[in-house]
């Protein structure tokens, strides 16, 4: 790749040794820790579903089980005793499920043969990675088919109607309209449910529960439009609050091909305890790197509470955090969708030059990532032609610097949830924009010593010295001092925290074994 | 009297913009239906601009109308919390020592599942927002700001504790009317306890309008565009007329 910013080598790959350091103590901590969800994720891996009466799911059934009758009994993990249920009954893992939703305890028998339970357990581990393995490859086999079909920045367009079967024909409109990418907002707060619901749903506020029915329904709808369009639509949803890992499960079960997962974001917006982020997002990204699932991070966040010229080297301070915890869990560049926003205050003098230079110093950085960019969104206002404009530059600065993914603005923004005809007006706008400057990347170059380039300088050097600041004072101590968006949580405080498990000495996780092989995680 | 309406180029000319999406596939039969449709709504005249194709079955339109309908401006009664001028920090202070002779305690959040802190950061932190400090600055207010996610219920608990005059609420998820339902909850419960008249209720928001406000049992609200001094005044003469009592 041609640089147009000069930035050094030596201080972008210092700054990478930076994120190494810091996030090393860390990678400590995760290796030595499970959680509820963690093993609510492996249970889902190994077939564990549905939910009883009252829409307590399985996993959680089964969780809670092994805690009431000791909470150290969960420090060997979850597994040992669904598989155990699995051999000395001989159910099937279907029979199974719905004898523990009408009351069976997993608990009731005793711990059998290991050998037994070592060869049930390997069966479904195979079961569930090739599951995974043919829908990645069904993917792959379909984005050949379609090739040079979709958009370059990737179009993403989200719905959040509240109910799957209305978001279903907004979403295939919207894929219809030239989305790429469709995103199902989740509902209002469920981030903080320590459960994934159950089923279809139809009831939400601000999106749509993630459920693994809601997934199947929405994958079948869009593969529909798929054939049609001779386009690959590439489904998304939200890898993040306390169940990370298990929408993780959830979506390389269905084939979805892209999930919102950031190592800080619930940390830091959702008030989740730090720890158990740290534990949840190890995992989950070791199940979307096994599935070929491209993430998208939240650095776009930082700016929403933030001023976006002052603190743009949280951004990048936070993609090489990202980045580095992306390869701690096998997750190679090419899936990781770092993030970035157009946040800048519009009355800023210069304001585009910035976002432009910011917009091409990630490129610069992360060469081979899918950089996922958002629109402007904190200064959009019931102005919706001001919007539309706004809009308008933001599109021109992700084609100008070849950006991955590129998430629609809306002109309502500010006003409510989009409409249908929103979403047009912004597929409209960007295909114009883009269009009409295809080659633009490849044709311009910026002035050596002017504005573009002296900002990408700066907030380098103010990143790199963002990065001592935290290597100095650690992680766990940094984000407790409010060092990252001006936010302060202490470090056992939080949601989720009694949900974190140690890994005793005879932990036993044989899905996180295959995962780990697979990814070339062991030594 | 004022009569007045839209104003295209031309003063009375009634002309309206409009765009809208209808649930049929485009064509020139959508469009006739668009143009009725505008009619309907009592134009008397329309011109479809533009049509396109959202999808096979649903279609997007702009239209321009021509009304007749007018209001008396001078009759309109604005939603708005007062429509005196607010005072600057320096004022509120100096009105809080005159007229009430101690510091005043003031507690907010943003409630129920609502996640958005920004809002009520702005008229309480510190820093304020658009040059425009925030309550924790003024040195004769005592404020503290709970943040996001806070159940009614605590909001409350906490208010009772450090004896507030004012509890400030804010919303800003609307969708499904959970604003209405959060806020509807925080005056019951607070009527429930007997604690309704103890404290100045002030709700804030995107799409909060005192009308609103007043309606579901707060004493004001405030919309977007609100500065801490609009908040401020408000309370602080509100405690002066409720001493005065
Ligand atoms: C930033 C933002 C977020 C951030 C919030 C970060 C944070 N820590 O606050 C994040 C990314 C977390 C977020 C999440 C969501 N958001 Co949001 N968000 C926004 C955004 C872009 C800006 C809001 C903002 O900060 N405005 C700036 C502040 C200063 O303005 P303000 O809030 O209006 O406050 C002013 C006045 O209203 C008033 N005021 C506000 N509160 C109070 C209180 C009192 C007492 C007083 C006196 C005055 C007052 O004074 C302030 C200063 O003038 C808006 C879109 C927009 N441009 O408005 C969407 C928006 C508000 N979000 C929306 C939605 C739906 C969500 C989600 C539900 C999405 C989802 N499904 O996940 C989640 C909510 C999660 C939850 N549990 O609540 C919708 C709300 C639609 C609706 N009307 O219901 C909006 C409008 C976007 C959209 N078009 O869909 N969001």
């Amino acid at each position: 790749m041609r640089t147009k910013l000069h930035l050094p080598k030596d201080r972008v790959d210092y700054a990478r040794q930076l994120a190494r350091k810091i996030s090393a103590p860390v990678a400590d901590f995760m290796d030595r820790h499970s959680s509820v969800t963690v093993e609510r994720a492996t249970l889902r891996l190994a077939g564990a579903d549905g939910a009883n009466a009252d829409g307590i799911p399985v996993p959680n059934l089964v969780v809670d089980q092994i805690r009431a009758v000791d909470p150290v009994l969960l420090e060997d993990g979850a597994t040992i005793r669904y598989v155990n249920a699995l051999v000395k009954s001989g159910d099937s893992v279907e029979a199974l499920n719905v004898r523990i939703a009408d009351g069976f305890n997993v608990m009731s028998l005793p711990l059998g043969d290991r050998a037994a339970i070592e060869e049930k357990a390997a069966e479904l581990v195979l079961s569930s990675s090739s599951r995974i393995k043919d829908n990645r490859a069904h993917r792959d086999r379909k984005l050949e088919e379609f090739r040079d079909r979709n958009h370059k920045p990737l179009l993403y367009l989200i719905v959040a109607t509240g109910n799957i079967y209305e978001d279903v024909k907004q979403a295939k409109a919207a894929a219809e309209q030239g989305a790429d990418v469709i995103a199902v907002i989740r509902t209002t707060a469920q981030s903080l449910l320590d459960y994934v619901p159950f089923g279809p749903t139809t009831e939400g506020f601000g999106g749509t529960y993630a459920t693994q029915e809601n997934f199947r329904i929405m994958r079948a709808a869009l593969d529909e439009v798929c054939e049609k369009e001779k386009r690959y639509i590439l489904l998304t949803n939200y890898a993040s609050g306390l169940c990370m890992p298990e929408i993780a499960a959830m979506g390389a079960l269905e084939r979805l091909d892209m999930m919102l997962n950031d190592s800080m974001y619930g940390i830091l917006f959702r008030d989740i305890n730090m720890y158990r982020t740290f534990v949840d997002q190890k995992f989950s990204r070791m199940i979307n790197a096994h599935a070929g699932i491209i993430i998208n991070t939240g650095e776009d966040n930082y700016l929403t509470t933030s001023d976006a010229f002052e603190k743009a080297f949280t951004v990048l301070a936070s993609q090489f955090l990202n980045e580095e915890f992306g390869f701690r869990a096998g997750l190679p560049a090419k899936l990781q969708g770092l993030g970035h926003a157009f946040e800048m205050d519009p009355t800023i003098k210069n304001g585009f030059l910035y976002e432009l230079s910011q917009a091409q110093m990630a490129r610069e950085i992360f060469p081979e990532h899918p950089l996922k960019y958002m629109p402007p969104t904190k200064f959009m206002s019931g102005d919706v032609f001001k919007g539309l404009a706004m809009n308008t530059l933001f599109n021109f600065v992700s084609k100008a610097t070849n950006q991955g993914i590129h998430l629609l603005g809306m002109l309502t923004e500010a006003v409510h949830t989009p409409f249908m005809m929103d979403r047009y007006l912004a597929v409209e706008n960007a295909t114009y924009v883009m269009n009409s400057m295809e080659d633009f990347y490849d044709d311009v170059e910026f002035r050596k010593d002017g504005i573009i380039v002296r900002r990408a300088h700066d907030v380098l050097d103010q990143t790199i010295s963002f990065l001592e600041e935290v290597e100095a004072i650690g992680m766990f101590d940094s984000i407790e001092r409010g060092l990252f968006a001006e936010v302060k949580r202490p470090k056992d405080g939080g949601k989720g925290f009694e949900g974190l498990v140690n890994k005793g000495p005879d932990y036993y996780n044989p899905f996180e074994e295959n995962l780990k092989r697979e990814l070339g995680l062991v030594k | 009297m004022h009569v007045i309406r839209p104003y295209g180029d031309t003063m009375d000319d009634g002309k309206v913009q409009l765009s809208f999406t209808l649930p049929v596939s485009d064509g020139a039969r959508g469009r006739e239906a668009a143009r009725k449709l505008v009619l309907s709504w009592g134009f008397k005249d329309c011109e479809v601009v533009h049509s396109a194709p959202l999808s096979d079955e649903f279609s997007f339109y702009v239209a321009y109308g021509k009304t007749e309908s007018s209001v008396d401006y001078d009759a309109m009664v604005a939603d708005q919390a007062s429509a005196d001028a607010s005072m600057t920090m320096d004022e509120v202070n100096e009105y809080i020592r005159r007229e009430i002779g101690r510091k005043v305690v003031v507690v907010g959040a943003c409630t129920g599942f609502d996640a958005h802190t920004v809002g009520i950061d702005a008229i309480m932190n510190m820093k304020g927002y658009n040059h425009h400090y925030g309550l924790e600055r003024y040195s004769d207010l005592e404020a503290y700001n709970l943040g996001a996610q806070v159940p009614n219920e605590k909001l409350i608990e906490f208010s009772a504790k450090v004896n507030a005059d004012a509890i400030l609420v804010s919303q800003v998820v609307t969708q499904k009317e959970t604003h209405v339902h959060n806020m509807t909850e925080f005056i019951e419960l607070l009527e429930a306890k007997g604690l309704r008249d103890r404290f100045v209720c002030v709700a804030g928001g995107p799409r909060i309008g005192n009308k609103l406000a007043v309606e579901l049992g707060f004493d004001v609200g405030f919309g977007r565009g609100t500065y801490a001094d609009d908040v401020a005044t408000f309370i602080v003469k509100k405690l002066a007329e409720k001493k005065r009592l």
